[in-house]
């Protein structure tokens, strides 16, 4: 297929899905003609027509709630909620009904849609526009909630995700929307939901991260290995939630040290619920405090300090710097 | 009798009081004062302007993405003026004329425009909500206000605005039927400006007019022209008066039309055809105006280049001193106040945060010094 950027390979995604699936049901605002705010569904209405891409009316928990009645009927729905800082509208059809109606209905109704959002900083864009906030899904028994971290992850993480019997939620690093190419293969590719990724080995230290945050904690294990001839692994989560605790466990069991790396907030983040995982599986084998480079406790500003708030290359390098001399 | 049409209380009229052409229906002209006329004819020339400058300055980069106004300068400044100092104003995001005329400076909303956060900076007083970006969410906001006022005993009055798409939204719904059942002072302005970003308003509901929703809810309603600033001014001030003497609210459809993008980020190619923009452009509001204020003699050609120039100059110096503010603040401003806000007193584990950072960034600082 050649290499694509994530915007690219999503909409392969969809593209390739709706074409083997005729029950798989795109819907949100601007998802038809426009093909989306950031072009995502480019080119769906056109190949598969309005009953199957619908422009909705502006109304994210419609947008949801329509989801779930479809996905009881048997609908495969991919819902869009333009950027995740509305999708709290949608929250409630989602806590409420979408995440529960396989427990309230002892097993009978499980609900197969996809609820998709941009999310995150990076597009000098106005308030809301660059939260990261997946900790609210991840709290929430009964969804599941996947942040890709580059193109071909993203394609095949999407495709787990239509097909996957319960509700997902998928969140895509806006960030990492356009800033690389990736070969992703013309071939149908899974991968599945639940399960983490070493992306790069190392004996030394453990770097724990997803979304947009992996390119720049690779950039600096690069930057430890040529300054301090550390080698660090690094791991990159895929699924928040639930979490694979698995692979980072066994890398911290060897390499002793660790650094979490999120732009959610940090108090009650996803790090938290890692190092609470880490003090309870690994404890004896950590040399050194659990380290957390994250966002802060506060409302992302506005996008002139955003990258005050943002974790940089600098900021894990002293997380990593700091742990390793301990 | 089993089955009987039921007589459903309220009409909707649609008020239009200078036409397409500018051409004035002298029975239904508001009887303005000359000053007010021509300080709307201002507002409406600075908005318009001040659109075109932004547009340059997002394109050369020294802002960011916002939202246009040209077109809509009628359709919200109209309403605007007449709320009272003591009224307030609860604004969506594309009533930039409506704020200007309520005392907010350009400076400010290049500030936010450009990323910002001083840029929301209100001055004390100012009876104005900053824009509120999630579509319809300040609907309810300005039903509370209005609650409030009542409670207090003043015959003071909400207004807030919001968009055509916004009107789908839970929001709007729930904000109006509240206020209809307690007749809490609130008029609310919906900009019918016939766009969604992509979608259009037939996309967004089935009915004929945004303004029959309030007999839905069993309130006052009424759809104007919203290219004709007398008639917006006129129903808007019909509608305080309701509100003030305890009549209940006011739903208003200023039907109108965006002539440039959603955003900036925003390409109208893709789903709107070039005819459909020039058919409105030929119902400017300003240029209606402006022949309105002709006939009455209170404008002159030369006073409208005029008046234009000395605006353009006014802008340019405010983005001076808005560029000169945004160096003082520093570029990427001081990264510790985003801590200062976040609650009244910062708990102990953000002052961790923030002590934790500021001694990085020193860190970096002196690492910069050496190398
Ligand atoms: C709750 C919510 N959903 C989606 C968006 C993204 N968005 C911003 S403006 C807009 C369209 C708003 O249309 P309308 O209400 O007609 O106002 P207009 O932009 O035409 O002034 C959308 C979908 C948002 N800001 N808030
Ligand atoms: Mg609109």
């Amino acid at each position: 297929m050649g290499k694509m950027n994530m915007v690219e390979a999503i909409n392969l995604a969809l593209k390739q899905e709706m074409e083997k699936d005729g029950d798989v049901i795109v819907l949100g605002e601007d998802v038809g003609v426009d093909g989306g705010v950031f072009r995502v569904t480019e080119g769906l209405l056109d190949a598969y027509g309005e009953e199957r891409v619908i422009d909705t009316p502006l109304a994210e928990s419609m947008i949801a709630g329509a989801s779930v009645g479809m996905a009881i009927h048997g609908l495969k729905p991919v819902c869009e909620i333009q950027f995740s800082g509305f999708s709290y509208i949608s929250f409630h059809q989602m806590e409420a009904h979408a995440a529960r109606y396989r427990a309230r209905t002892q097993g009978r109704f499980g609900i197969q849609m996809v609820l998709r959002c941009p999310y995150g900083g990076g597009v000098r864009a106005l308030e809301h526009h660059s939260e990261s906030r997946e900790a609210y899904y991840a709290h929430t028994p009964g969804l599941k909630t996947v942040i890709p971290s580059g193109p071909r992850k993203a394609r095949a993480l999407l495709v787990s995700a239509i097909r996957d019997p319960d509700p997902v939620i998928f969140y895509e690093p806006k960030a990492a929307y356009r800033a690389f190419r990736e070969e992703v293969p013309e071939d149908e590719e899974t991968f599945p939901i639940g399960e983490s990724e070493i992306v790069r080995e190392g004996k030394d230290i453990t770097f724990i991260t997803y979304g947009a945050m992996l390119q720049r904690t690779l950039d600096a294990a690069d930057t430890l290995q040529e300054e301090d001839g550390v080698e660090a692994e690094v791991i990159d989560l895929l699924t928040v939630s639930p979490m694979d605790d698995q692979k980072f466990t066994e890398s911290v069991r060897k390499t002793g040290h660790v650094v979490i790396v999120h732009e959610a907030h940090r108090s009650f983040g996803p790090g938290a619920e890692m190092a609470a995982r880490l003090v309870e599986k690994s404890f004896l084998y950590l040399e050194a405090p659990i380290r957390r480079v994250t966002g802060y406790d506060v409302v992302i500003p506005l996008y002139q300090r955003e990258k005050d708030y943002i974790p940089d290359v600098k900021r894990i390098l002293h997380g990593a710097r700091e742990t390793l001399e301990f | 009798m089993p089955r009987e049409k039921i007589e459903i209380p309220g009409q909707i009229d649609h008020l239009s009081i200078l036409d397409k052409d500018g051409n004035l229906d002298k029975d239904l002209e508001p009887a303005l004062p000359d000053d007010l006329l021509l300080k709307l004819y201002r507002t409406m020339v600075l908005g318009r302007e001040f659109d075109a400058r932004q547009l340059s300055l997002q394109r050369q980069g020294r802002i960011g993405t916002f939202p246009p106004i040209t077109g809509q300068e009628a359709a919200h400044l109209g309403p605007a003026a007449v709320l009272r100092d003591s009224d307030w104003l609860v604004p969506s995001f594309r009533e930039t004329v409506a704020e200007l005329w309520r005392g907010r400076t350009i400076e400010s909303i290049l500030l936010a425009n450009n990323g910002y956060n001083e840029g929301a900076e209100m001055k004390p007083g100012m009876n104005m909500m900053p824009i509120s970006v999630p579509v319809g969410s300040q609907v309810i906001h300005a039903v509370g206000i209005a609650w409030a006022m009542k409670y207090r005993g003043t015959d003071d009055l909400a207004m807030v605005f919001f968009g055509d798409g916004a009107t789908s939204e839970g929001d709007f719904h729930e904000g109006i039927n509240m206020a209809g059942v307690y007749d809490a002072p609130v008029i609310f302005v919906c900009q019918n400006n016939h766009w969604a970003i992509s979608i259009p308003r037939s996309k967004q509901t089935r009915s004929k007019t945004i303004a029959q929703k309030a007999i839905a809810y069993g309130i006052a309603g009424i759809q104007v022209d919203g290219n004709d600033i007398l008639a917006t001014y006129a129903a808007a001030r019909e509608a305080a008066e309701r509100a003030r003497s305890g009549g209940g609210p006011t739903l208003i459809e200023c039907v109108t039309y965006r002539l440039r993008m959603h955003t900036t980020a925003d390409d109208p190619k893709r789903y709107r055809t070039d005819e459909e923009v020039q058919g409105w452009e030929k119902q400017d509001p300003l240029l209606r105006y402006q022949k309105y204020l002709k006939a009455k003699g209170l404008l002159s050609d030369e006073e409208i280049v005029s008046i234009s120039d000395a605006i353009k100059a006014d802008i340019a110096d405010a983005v001076k001193r808005a560029e000169e503010r945004m160096k003082e603040i520093g570029d990427p401003g001081d990264a510790m106040s985003m801590f200062n806000h976040a609650y009244a007193e910062m708990h102990p584990y953000l002052k961790e945060q923030k002590d934790r950072l500021a001694a990085e960034l020193k860190e970096t600082a002196k690492e910069g010094d050496n190398g």
